[in-house]
């Protein structure tokens, strides 16, 4: 890696960083009570967009981990989700009507708010839909893993998407406010990961699961990252590039251990697959605000009115953590 | 007779207050030693916190760097003070303030009076420490370290390299053996007093102050001048791991801690609720007199270490993917490939499976799909057939599948016309077992109902690939058991290599072959290579095919499997 190269990352990263300053303007504060963060607090940023049915048990999630403060970005949803969080003693909401795809799918947003709030903090940065787990997240709150990381100078945690769907086909169990999302969607692909390394940012390149097996056969390079860092210890130069999939400066991206070992690690339950799915990738798709040019969601539009289940009798219960670790998806490293 | 604590304290201080009560109330003196980095109104609080109890005292404040002399230097004063402080203090017992006793006071208290004259000190001859950080180990006494590790490594690093080179050695003080040992101790009155008292007591501080890690060698090295009974080992239970940092404790240890019988644990992770509530509770109740018994959490944090370090091999995911040549096992498990023995055999991987007791797959790679056993579309770990998805990235797909059936063999047969794009991978895998015979590929190709200008195009095209994927199984990098025979010895002899693959495969099975498996239809194959000759291409692979020898057996044998002796 030449100088060249290295001045050109941060340049990219400078640029992502103005993005976002320019970017700010369009977040208008609905509540913010960012004043009660206080220091070393975990805090949780997301962006939402007519997620209102899946708030009360996110929430509940991760305040249960521990999480002390959420900061919501409102991308123009009509289903009440801005007042519902404005409402909620530990939650800020800005709220936006441009464009989605113009912020880079809300990256941009999200590099504003966590270089104006959570730096010095652990921040943890999420959809609606993904429940973080990671090594004893059973018995030990998300301060005790951060506290770990501290004490080793790790400064990001990866946690890979998992994706998790029901048996039978998506639409066919309703899914009812406050309801655990896993317990309808509590299925999923074990072990048919594929992983390649990315040179110029180090981070890894996991693709794999029910979306590329179902929706992706046929082209298997355009099937989703599966690859996250989402829980980062914020410090004031730091940008997510694309999604939470990498990050600059690129240390932040070497979550693993190239020499044999493992390093701990998660991962995000991502109940996507759930009811009601039909409706959405529907207005997803005649929004067109999604990754290039929505292919994803053309593709589950496309098998999606074949009824397809993505349950196979190969398919995995989930469990818990532990079960997770022993399939090799996510470990527990040195922590014991 | 009773036993005195220091605590030396940084963070926490809340919880190091609960324990100084713990203590303090049970009738143990206790001192206490808060860095000087700590704000002047988290002490005031913690000192107010500690008020109303007349046994514990607090000592004189330094600013404590790790790896410094100025810990030692604070545990001096700290037992200075105790000693003169409180005449009945028999033992002292150097802790933090991340400590938390396990066992009631009086169960400490017991033990320490079964054993009034001997001191709790691990203590080893720089020789025979493994654990040390950084490799160095006597020349923490004999060098210079006047940078800090932890802020200026890059100084710290070049000065020792620099001082190695030079030949620079400082003496150590006649009469000293360097000692190394964890820095929390348990010292007598006796012993502790001659120490600090020791008219020589200059000469050796002036000396460790420019020692690297004085902590963990000052009190360990003068014990031995003064004590009359060491026990090596220290009454505090604390791991540490790989990168020198210590273990943490939290509330799901409970069990483990509870019954190691160790008297204090360190560290404990301050917010354990259940840990503190659990052992600090008056009643707490425990097997009397037992000897500590760390095995069980000594399993658990080596474990975890090896988990770090070593990993498990053959996995490949999000938090451990090694580069090249740092697998420590490319795969997880051993498995067969079998490269040409189904053009050779009909229904080979029936018969195979018959005799092993593995999963027999048929040409995974093959361009149109994966052949699961059994004809299956999909396998473990929700691995499919589906031949895009696998040639995206074919090296995954197999360790994933030998992942994946982890407790099971896997064998799979395979051919030049399969995708090729893991034969360095497979080679160079010692988990891998690769039997060959060459130029097998070209009996259906005998067979084949076809024109023979793109026959004889194809058949190239396969001896080309065959020839390269030799090339690499006759390689010097090559870990994988390989075996290779022509198409043509191998039929000269087909049972006795057949019998030593599969005594490989499943060594405890002493059950001969009896059933060979059914060769295909031979006759006409000589005559198709000779074919190809006069048609301009070269057979280099099939081996030395008599004239007539095919038919010749296929006439003799056919439809007869033959016995064994």
């Amino acid at each position: 890696m030449g100088l060249r190269d290295l001045v050109r990352l941060r340049r990219k990263r400078r640029l992502k960083q103005v993005r976002a300053f320019r970017k700010r303007r369009e977040l208008s504060p609905l509540s913010n009570r960012t004043a009660q963060i206080r220091p070393g607090d975990v805090l949780v940023f997301v962006t939402a967009r007519n997620e209102r049915i899946r708030l009360p048990y996110f929430l509940r999630y991760y305040r249960d981990m521990g999480v002390r403060h959420f900061l919501f970005v409102d991308n123009n949803s009509d289903d009440g989700s801005a007042e519902y969080l404005a409402e909620q003693e530990d939650c800020s909401v800005w709220t936006t009507t441009a464009s989605y795809k113009a912020s880079n799918f809300s990256i941009d947003w999200m590099n504003w708010l966590l270089r104006k709030y959570g730096t010095g903090h652990w921040t943890l940065t999420l959809d609606p839909d993904e429940f973080f787990v990671y090594p004893f997240c059973d018995t030990r709150p998300i301060q005790a893993l951060t506290d770990w990381l501290d004490t080793y100078g790790i400064r990001s945690f990866p946690a890979m998407l998992l994706d998790m769907y029901p048996k039978g086909p998506i639409d066919a169990k309703p899914y009812r406010e406050g309801q655990n999302p896993l317990d309808i969607a509590c299925w999923f692909d074990a072990g048919n990961y594929m992983i390649k390394t990315n040179p110029e940012y180090r981070n890894l390149w996991i693709q794999g699961g029910p979306r590329a097996r179902i929706f992706f056969p046929d082209a298997p390079k355009n099937a989703p990252s599966l690859n996250k860092i989402p829980l980062v210890k914020w410090e004031r130069g730091h940008v997510y590039l694309s999604s939470t999939h990498m990050l600059l400066p690129r240390g932040l991206n070497q979550v693993y251990d190239t020499i044999g070992g493992e390093m701990a690690s998660g991962c995000l339950l991502h109940a996507k697959f759930l009811s009601p799915l039909t409706e959405k990738v529907e207005e997803e798709l005649e929004r067109q605000q999604h990754y290039a040019g929505s292919r994803e969601y053309h593709a589950y539009a496309r098998t999606i009115s074949k009824e397809p289940d993505l349950w196979c009798k190969w398919s995995e219960k989930y469990i818990n953590w532990r079960q997770l670790e022993i399939l090799g998806l996510m470990s527990k490293g040195n922590w014991a | 007779m009773t036993v005195g604590f220091i605590m030396m304290c940084h963070t926490a201080l809340d919880r190091a207050a609960q324990v100084a009560r713990f203590w303090a109330e049970g009738g143990a003196p206790v001192v206490i030693h808060v860095d000087a980095r700590v704000t002047a109104h988290d002490y005031k609080s913690f000192k107010k916190a500690l008020a109303d109890l007349d046994n514990v005292s607090f000592s004189r404040r330094y600013k404590c760097e790790w790896g410094t002399w100025s810990l030692v230097a604070a545990s001096q004063a700290a037992a200075e003070q105790m000693l003169e402080r409180h005449a009945e203090v028999r033992h002292v017992y150097l802790a933090s303030g991340s400590c938390l006793p396990l066992r009631p006071l009086k169960e400490l208290t017991d033990y320490l009076d079964a054993r009034p004259f001997t001191d709790f000190i691990e203590s080893v001859t720089t020789t025979e420490v493994g654990w040390t950080v950084g490799g160095i180990d006597i020349e923490r006494f004999t060098l210079r370290f006047p940078f800090s590790w932890k802020k200026q490594r890059r100084l710290f690093d070049r000065y020792v390299e620099f001082q190695r080179r030079v030949g620079f050695k400082r003496r150590i003080p006649s009469g000293l053996v360097p000692h190394l040992g964890s820095q929390w101790w348990c010292l007598t009155r006796q012993t502790l007093s001659a120490i600090l008292q020791d008219p020589d007591r200059p000469l050796y501080d002036r000396y460790f102050k420019r020692v690297w890690i004085p902590d963990e060698s000052y009190f360990q090295t003068l014990a031995r001048l003064y004590a009359t009974s060491i026990e090596s080992r220290s009454l505090t239970l604390t791991k540490f791991d790989f990168q020198g940092k210590p273990h943490i404790f939290y509330d799901d240890h409970l069990q483990l801690l509870r019954r190691s019988d160790c008297f204090i644990a360190r560290k404990i992770w301050p917010r354990a609720d259940r840990l503190y509530q659990t052992f600090l509770s008056k009643n707490a109740e425990s097997s009397a007199m037992a000897e500590p018994n760390p095995a069980k959490i000594d399993r658990l944090f080596s474990k975890s270490i090896e988990r770090r370090t070593r990993g498990r091999p053959g996995l490949y995911m999000q938090s451990r993917y090694p580069k090249k040549d740092h697998e420590n096992g490319k795969t997880s498990a051993p498995y067969s490939v079998f490269h040409g023995f189904s053009d050779l055999f009909e229904n080979f991987d029936g018969w195979l499976a018959k005799y092993v007791g593995a999963r027999v797959h048929g040409h995974l790679y093959a361009p149109e799909r994966a052949e699961f056993a059994g004809g299956e579309r999909m396998f473990n770990g929700c691995l499919t057939d589906d031949p895009v998805l696998r040639d995206y990235n074919p090296r995954a797909f197999l360790t994933n599948l030998i992942w994946n059936s982890r407790g099971e063999r896997q064998c799979f047969m395979f051919s030049p016309r399969d995708n090729q794009a893991n034969n360095w991978f497979t080679a160079t895998d010692p988990n891998a077992q690769i039997s060959v015979i060459t130029g097998a590929w070209a009996l259906p190709l005998s067979r084949m109902n076809e024109n023979f200008a793109t026959i004889r195009r194809e058949a190239a095209r396969l001896q080309k690939r065959e020839l390269e994927h030799l090339e690499i199984l006759r390689s010097m990098y090559v870990k994988a058991r390989v075996r290779i025979w022509t198409v043509a010895d191998f039929i000269e002899n087909p049972m006795e290599p057949l019998q030593t693959i599969i005594d490989e495969i499943s060594p405890r099975a002493t059950r001969r072959l009896t059933e060979a498996p059914q060769m295909v239809e031979l006759t006409g194959f000589r005559q198709f290579l000779q074919n190809l000759k006069n048609q301009g291409m070269q057979p280099l692979v099939m081996g030395d095919f008599p004239l007539d020898a095919g038919e010749e057996r296929n006439a003799n044998r056919r439809g007869r499997p033959y016995l064994v002796k």
